[in-house]
């Protein structure tokens, strides 16, 4: 067997990929190697993140760090573990296959971290071993001897904390070293198996071409999942190969071989000789850890509940609050640059396209922002803590009611503030399918763009100020209350049919606490800030530009300048045209207007109503509030009876609750889903569904008499 | 050898040697992958405020895991430990 040449090309830089369990402090050692030198986009075909970043060795020399998502076993279940397999596999044709893998263990779980890197030395690549958390090691009183491990392995170990940057320079050095010597992984395959192992070697070699140590890697694979199906992944397996398989399996199941579990077991077997001889505990750990005792007050029976409740509570209050502010400098600063750009441009269309059209388009987009770095940097916060396995660990049991797992819970709760971040937080949901439900579900809950609307329309509802505030308080709690069923119940619908799959598991880790590292969950933050506004942003610009252009064109003649324009434009046009299906929703075509506009953003209704009735505008937003609010109770239908009674107040708010109207959404879930099917599904059952309960409200409504 | 019982049945706080464990399936593959093996001993650290999941301890880590998959899992009690 000739080890293949671990002198990487002197053409380009070096490819190492990093590799490690999750929770393993693996991304914590990427960005200490990388600092901000670091790219994050997507894998072709998959929505999953793809990090790559420049590190230098000790020499100066750049290298290329990977970053594969982070896994247990390179039996992948999950479609980042896929990627992760299939990098270090070379099956991918977008990532060529890493020079050398650096393996990040967490010293303080050698034993089933080490499950990994037993599977990676199989492979025969250049490893270098990185011991992370040394430091809570030896504060554990454990006694990794090093040295020994090195010679055992016969790779080069590195002892390191990767949050303090010790060991950083030794693994430097490591990097630079230009020949790794290649492990003497001699491990048994039990008996029983071995004789299949090299046949399905000898098969994928000849048959699927795959290199020689690839295919010993590949066959031990297919034999530690019984799913072959899965395990090939994006490359089937050669009909030659999938018969000498079914083949076995037969004669195995035939003799009652458990072989599925004798590799892993034989693996286990050898790790644990292997630690047995490195490890020494110096002093015995003594009664409860720090995170035992936490965790006896986080998921305590009352006072877990408290604690989550409080925690969420006061995430929510930071989006609301906080983000008012720098919300509030964002639209003075495209104000400011709206009214420079407007003195440099003539009046006309071109004037208009750029100041209405593309300038409002961008602050559509950039005024999200705040929200969705708040909620970003509590999530970076929770999941960096240790806090977020334990919020799943609590609400599992209330989400799989539904048939979701605890997982589902914080992106659901994120979208309360804005279903933008809240879908892109359920990439931490392992299966796709309870990853897609939960991302169809989510622009139910209320988002704080529904606010302004509720908020004008139940001051239109309610007339007087004496009624009591808790009457309106009362309505705003049943929207939010509608919408958070209506999630709850798609959900638990979507898995009895569309979606239907293995109940989901809930196999998780519960990592130890762990003070947060600030750095790298910013960075985390303005990563995911970046690609929201990057990817999506042109999107959403891109069809700001359009909702302008239906609302701009086509002009009023210029002999009748007292019409209004908007009426006249061919979003006027389409109110019209609308006005058949939502009519007997009790909504006019005026309204129908203000429902196509608040695809821009739902709080653009407001506005628009404001322009449709002709409302005068002042600098007193309060004032300004009120005037609207009267012209909508004063307006009429052309038979003289009010616009908006009560019944259609409540039936309007109704219709926002569920109809999928955010542009942005369907940007983002387009991304995420990797295609338009899901967004376009998304937009016709919720409107759909939105449509439907409005019609039976206000035909009821009607017959009662309202 | 003592009776066995299953995983869920352990009583919060006490030890098990784990003795039988299901062959198919993507969640025990992966259990098992995790460290869950016969022989291996594990400690039922708590169940969830909701009865559901529970949380144990092996190899010296915390996992959580369904009542569902638990409840295939036979253990050995440690001696001297009762299961509720």
């Amino acid at each position: 067997m000739t080890p293949p040449p671990a002198k990487p090309a002197s053409a380009r830089a070096s490819v190492y990929a990093l590799v490690g369990n999750p929770n393993c402090g693996k991304s914590t050692l990427f960005n200490a190697l990388t600092g901000l030198k670091q790219k994050v986009g997507n894998y072709p075909g998959v929505t999953v993140e793809r990090k790559v970043g420049t590190a230098y060795t000790q020499h100066g020399q750049p290298l290329t760090v990977i970053d594969l998502p982070g896994t247990y076993s390179l039996a992948a279940r999950s479609p980042d573990e896929a990627v992760t397999r299939d990098v270090l596999l070379g099956r991918r044709t977008d990532t060529a296959m890493p020079d050398r893998i650096i393996c990040v263990v967490d010293a303080t779980n050698l034993e089933r971290n080490l499950y990994l890197v037993h599977q990676i030395l199989d492979l025969g690549r250049p490893v270098i071993l990185v011991l992370n958390m040394m430091d809570v090691a030896e504060a554990a009183g454990l006694k990794i001897h090093t040295s020994r491990l090195e010679h055992t392995l016969g790779i080069p170990v590195v002892s390191c904390a990767a949050s303090t940057g010790r060991g950083l320079i030794e693994l430097k050095l490591a990097l630079s070293r230009p020949d790794l010597p290649l492990s003497r992984h001699a491990w048994d395959v039990p008996a029983a198996i071995a004789p299949a192992v090299s046949e399905l070697q000898a098969s994928l070699q000849d048959s699927d071409k795959k290199q020689p140590l690839i295919a010993r890697a590949e066959a031990l694979l297919l034999l530690t999942d019984q799913d072959s199906v899965r395990v090939s992944g994006s490359t089937p397996l050669s009909p030659r190969t999938q018969e000498i398989l079914s083949s076995w399996e037969k004669r195995w199941a035939a003799d009652g071989t458990d072989w599925a579990a004798a590799l892993v077991n034989a693996r286990y077997d050898s790790i644990g000789r292997l630690t047995a001889e490195i490890i020494g505990t110096s002093s015995a750990p003594s009664g409860p850890s720090t995170s035992d005792r936490i965790d006896a007050w986080v998921t305590h029976p009352v006072w877990g509940w408290i604690i989550f409740g409080v925690l969420m509570g006061v995430m929510f209050l930071s989006i609301f609050t906080f983000a008012g502010i720098p919300m509030g400098w964002i639209e003075n600063l495209v104000a400011a640059f709206s009214g420079w750009v407007s003195g440099l441009i003539p009046a006309g269309d071109f004037h208009d396209l750029v100041i209405d059209g593309a300038i409002a388009g961008v602050e559509g987009v950039i005024i999200f922002l705040p929200q969705i770095l708040i909620l970003f940097l509590f999530i970076g916060l929770l999941e960096s803590t240790g806090y977020m396995a334990r919020a799943a660990f609590i609400m599992d049991r209330l989400m799989s009611k539904v048939g979701l797992n605890g997982r589902s819970f914080i992106p659901l709760l994120g979208s309360y503030a804005c279903a933008i971040p809240g879908i892109m937080a359920a990439r931490t949901i392992e299966q796709p399918k309870d990853r897609l439900v939960t991302i169809l579900v989510a622009p139910f809950m209320s988002c704080s763009a529904r606010l302004p609307v509720y908020l004008l329309l139940i001051a239109a509802l309610v007339p007087d100020e004496q009624v009591p505030v808790g009457l309106k308080i009362g309505i705003m709690l049943l929207m939010y209350a509608l919408g958070t069923f209506g999630a709850f119940g798609f959900a638990w619908l979507f898995k009895k049919t569309l979606l239907r799959g293995a109940p989901p598991l809930m196999i998780m880790e519960l990592p130890p606490y762990r003070l947060p590292k600030i750095r790298d969950v910013l960075l985390q933050m303005l990563e995911r800030g970046g690609i929201f506004v990057k990817r999506a942003g042109t999107i959403i610009l891109g069809l700001s530009i359009i909702l302008w252009f239906l609302a701009t064109y086509p002009k009023l003649p210029d002999n009748q300048p007292e019409g209004d324009p908007l009426a006249h434009s061919l979003a006027g046009r389409a109110g019209h045209a609308i006005e058949p299906a939502i009519a007997p929703l009790g909504f006019d075509w005026r309204i129908g207007i203000g429902l196509i506009q608040s695809f821009a953003a739902r709080e653009v209704f407001n506005s628009s109503m404001g322009v449709i009735f002709a409302v005068e505008e002042s600098d007193d937003e309060s004032a300004n509030e009120l005037h609207l609010r009267d012209a909508l109770r004063a307006a009429e239908r052309p038979d003289g009876t009010k616009l908006f009674t009560p019944l259609i107040c409540l039936n309007l708010m109704v219709f926002y609750v569920f109809a999928m109207q955010c542009i942005s959404t369907i940007a983002v879930v387009k991304r995420e889903t990797n295609s338009w099917k899901w967004p376009l599904f998304q937009l016709a059952y919720m409107t759909g569904f939105a449509w439907f309960i409005c019609l039976v409200i206000y035909q009821t409504g009607r017959a009662l008499g309202y | 050898m003592a009776d066995l019982v299953t995983l869920s049945s352990l009583a919060v706080g006490t030890s098990a040697v784990l003795r039988e464990f299901p062959k198919q399936g993507v969640a025990f593959l992966r259990l098992r992958e995790m460290g869950l093996l016969p022989g291996t001993s594990v400690t039922l650290v708590r169940t969830a405020p909701l009865g559901d999941p529970i949380e144990i301890k092996v190899r010296g880590y915390n996992l959580t895991l369904r009542k569902s998959e638990a409840d295939h899992v036979m253990v050995e009690p440690a001696a001297g430990t009762a299961t509720k």
